[in-house]
């Protein structure tokens, strides 16, 4: 049966408050607690609640046979605990239904897999365990790795990890002449199956939606089932991977977006030979046609589909060179906050907010970010990272052996 | 076009930004082939020959014509003993007030004479000239061809104002400062009045910066469809290369500018004692002179950082190039900056800047660390980040160079055409 694989991305950094150079070697707390709380609440109001009760009423409208993915970074899950355990909840609910699946990434949504693959496994795990106390022992089978970030070395690392698969970017300038809608598998490791995104479809939902000036405005559900049923009867897996804050926070609710998607399964089962299933099922169900190559790490993020979103200025290397310096150390130290705060550190919102590109292009860059300018977002972040380091030199020296 | 500009000065003979922005804009729309008739008071006779220069000094007026007699009974108020000095801060006002009350001849012992000689500077009888100047303005209007009229700034206003007068032709007021920018709010009231006029006589008024806009907007009252913005450019984008080297081991952090409230002096003082602080290896120089220079060695000394903090006075060619050069940071607090092109020099030679918020240049230099000039904490923080985080400086040089080739007066002089297209079409 041909079908729909939906995943949503449902993640919010742990922003980083004002901090200055005086501040080095004596404040040692650097999240902005304030921004996070009210941003997390306001969110949860916008998106996580609202949509999060629509899945459920279309579950159970469905019986199952309306279904979705989610991978929820751990800095989340642990914004959730601290200022919106309603959301939590209604997490835990939808994931009780059994048509709600839940994907492995890195606990501090990290981009560890670029510079340290110690850290990226350690990373994992922690995800795993997070996930498993959260939602009554839950295991998950399937990875996504942050941004979608993906190469055939990745994926060797996740096969060895035990996932049956991975998700990543159908980017053009890898598939070539291939289709998306198949399912491929790793090259490396051809045990791993990896679920390309249909970044036309997804984002015509995800970017697009509430855009007046694109001529397909307003997007129906008719006609998206038109689109669906146009791709070729061969092609039998349609990815739509995008951000969960998509609906109410990306695409406000007066753009219709919430009615949208109540009304989508109904079309699709009417006016298509289209399903729903979970990653899972697509790994299990669909037949793989053939090894992807991706040798250079692609991603999902701008026109580009490469990293230079968060790595690649002189900015961001700076400071994602001098953060990875510190792996090794920070591994011996038994420090409940240290650990805590290199995690978070690790996020990669942090770099993003380092882009120097949205000065020509992306003004998607600049939505996003809490700083005026790349350069005001690389100080406050170096100024942190210069007080972290004092702090783990300090714990070092004395737990060091007089 | 034919165009009919009033300006004060004009390069090579210029002392403040007033000139070489108006040398840009003309080259600019020399550039669009637009005809440009420039009248400064005084010419000097070696200005680049670039568009038809009327030298106001050695213009005959006809009192015959009947509408000078009301041109010249709207200038009147000009003449009412206000011995003006703009650019100055109220001590050397103070100064230069005493010397002319002292000083005075009647002011209108020459107003009917044919001829009148301008000095072209920014002395105790400027309020004469700014009102000789419109009369002249009038009789240039008169005899030479025009389809528009463009005067630079309140000098210029009432010469504009005097041409629109006799020809009828629609009016540009351009603006590079207001009085707002050089007085705060103790506004000196002539100068205000005399902008206040020009600005509401324009058919449009030009602002070079949305900061400046704003205050032509809210402060004096234009309506916003009446007021564009053209940033200033650069003429020359080239990278400098300097062999100067410093010869203290320190890092430099400099202030270069008038010494004067508009410029935040104070609050560069007062960062640089958080920096000094935490990192004693760093040196502070304030290059320049103006009113509160005193205040400012005074504030130096009570910090106790005099042995890191330095005055060079006022600097002028090679030693402002020098003092670029040399410095690992330049930094301009400006509270209020209707533009402000040092940020650009720099730039060129490769000194990473920090700008406040409050200037309009901020609003064209990505490239740049932008606070608020009353923020000192994060004056001091930036500071330091440039001083320890390599990777700003470098980041800075390679895309610096790149934006300002994008600055250019060809661009800025096009869209001036559109505004000259639109005003003499209404």
């Amino acid at each position: 049966m041909r079908t729909i694989c939906f995943y949503f991305q449902v993640h919010q950094p742990l922003r980083i408050k004002p901090y200055r150079f005086f501040d080095i070697g004596d404040d040692h707390y650097y999240w902005d607690d304030y921004s996070n709380k009210s941003i997390m609440r306001k969110v949860a109001q916008k998106c996580y609640l609202p949509m999060n009760a629509l899945l459920l009423d279309l579950i159970n409208h469905y019986n199952g046979a309306f279904k979705v993915s989610f991978s929820i970074s751990g800095v989340c899950l642990d914004q959730f605990e601290a200022y919106a355990p309603d959301v939590l909840e209604s997490f835990k609910k939808l994931v009780a239904t059994g048509h709600v699946e839940l994907l492995n990434e890195t606990d501090g949504h990290s981009l560890s897999a670029l510079k340290n693959k110690e850290e990226f496994v350690r990373l994992v795990k922690i995800h795993q365990e997070k996930i498993k106390k959260h939602f009554n022992g839950y295991e998950p089978k399937i990875f996504r790795n942050t941004e979608l970030i993906y190469s055939d070395t990745i994926g060797a690392t996740v096969a060895e990890l035990g996932f049956e698969g991975i998700l990543t970017e159908g980017a053009k300038h890898i598939l070539g002449w291939k289709s998306p809608n198949y399912v491929y598998k790793n090259s490396i490791n051809p045990e791993l199956k990896v679920l390309l995104k249909n970044f036309q479809l997804s984002d015509d939902i995800a970017f697009r939606f509430s855009n007046k000036s694109w001529p397909d405005y307003p997007l129906t559900t008719d006609k998206f089932v038109k689109w669906i049923n146009a791709i070729p009867k061969e092609e039998e897996t349609l990815n739509l991977f995008m951000d969960y804050e998509t609906f109410g926070e990306h695409q406000w609710a007066d753009s219709g977006i919430f009615e949208f998607m109540r009304a989508l399964p109904e079309a699709v089962f009417r006016g298509s030979d289209f399903g729903f299933s979970t990653t899972s099922e697509v790994v299990r169900n669909a037949k793989i046609v053939s090894p992807i190559h991706v040798p250079t790490p692609i991603s999902w993020a701008d026109e580009e589909r490469d990293l230079t979103a968060w790595l690649g200025n002189d900015l961001q290397d700076e400071a994602f060179g001098k953060l990875y310096e510190l792996a090794d150390k920070v591994k011996g130290i038994d420090d409940e906050e240290i650990q805590r705060d290199w995690i978070y550190l690790q996020t990669s919102d942090h770099f993003y907010y380092m882009c120097t590109k949205f000065f020509s292009d992306g003004d998607i860059h600049a939505y996003f970010s809490p700083y005026d300018s790349p350069y005001d977002a690389f100080i406050n972040y170096m100024n942190v990272l210069s007080d972290f380091i004092l702090r783990v030199e300090k714990k070092i020296k004395e737990s060091k052996p007089v | 076009m034919k165009v009919l500009m009033f300006g004060w000065e004009f390069p090579p003979h210029i002392s403040g930004g007033l000139g070489t922005a108006c040398y840009g804009l003309v080259k600019g729309l020399v550039h669009h082939n637009q005809d440009i008739i420039f009248v400064v008071p005084k010419l000097w006779g070696d200005e680049e020959p670039l568009a038809d220069f009327v030298n106001a000094s050695g213009v005959t007026i006809d009192y015959k014509e009947k509408k000078f007699k009301q041109i010249w009974k709207n200038l009147t108020y000009l003449e009412v003993g206000s011995f003006l000095v703009p650019y100055l801060g109220p001590e050397e006002f103070k100064k230069y007030t005493d010397y002319a009350l002292h000083d005075r001849v009647d002011v209108d012992e020459s107003v009917f004479s044919n001829k009148f000689e301008f000095s072209g500077k920014y002395g105790k009888d400027l309020m004469k000239e700014v009102s000789r100047y419109a009369l002249v303005a009038a009789q240039i209007a008169k005899s030479k061809d025009h389809d528009v009229i463009h005067a630079h700034d309140w000098l210029a206003y009432p010469a504009g104002i005097a041409a629109k007068h006799m020809s009828g032709k629609p009016l540009v007021a351009h603006i590079h400062a207001t009085e707002f920018d050089r007085s705060g709010e103790s506004v000196n009231k002539p100068v205000f009045d005399i902008e206040y006029a020009g600005l509401h006589a324009a058919d449009h008024v030009v602002a070079v910066s949305h900061l400046t806009r704003n205050i032509v907007i809210n402060k004096y009252g234009v309506h916003p469809d009446k007021v564009s913005v053209l940033h200033n450019a650069v003429l020359d984008a080239s990278i400098i290369e300097s062999k100067v080297k410093k010869k203290v081991p320190e890092k430099i952090v400099t202030f270069l500018g008038r010494i004067t409230f508009q410029k935040g002096p104070e609050y560069f003082v007062e960062a640089a004692k958080k920096v000094i602080q935490r990192d004693p290896n760093v040196r502070f120089v304030m290059a320049g002179n103006g009113d509160l220079l005193n205040r400012m060695i005074d504030r130096v000394a009570e910090l106790g950082m005099g042995t890191r903090f330095h005055f060079t006075g006022f600097l002028k060619g090679q030693d402002v190039d020098d003092m670029y050069a040399m410095s690992d940071v330049y930094v301009m607090p400006s509270v209020s900056e209707p533009f402000g092109i040092a940020p650009l020099e720099a730039v060129r030679h490769n000194t990473p800047v920090i700008i406040s918020k409050q200037s309009g240049v901020a609003e064209v230099l990505q490239n740049a660390v932008k606070i608020d000039f009353w923020d000192v904490d994060a004056m001091a923080d930036a500071i330091f980040a440039l001083l320890h985080y390599p990777s700003i400086s470098k980041m800075f040089k390679e895309l610096g160079s790149e934006e300002l080739k994008n600055l250019k007066w060809e661009h800025v002089a096009a869209k001036l055409v559109t505004v000259y297209d639109k005003i003499t079409k209404e």
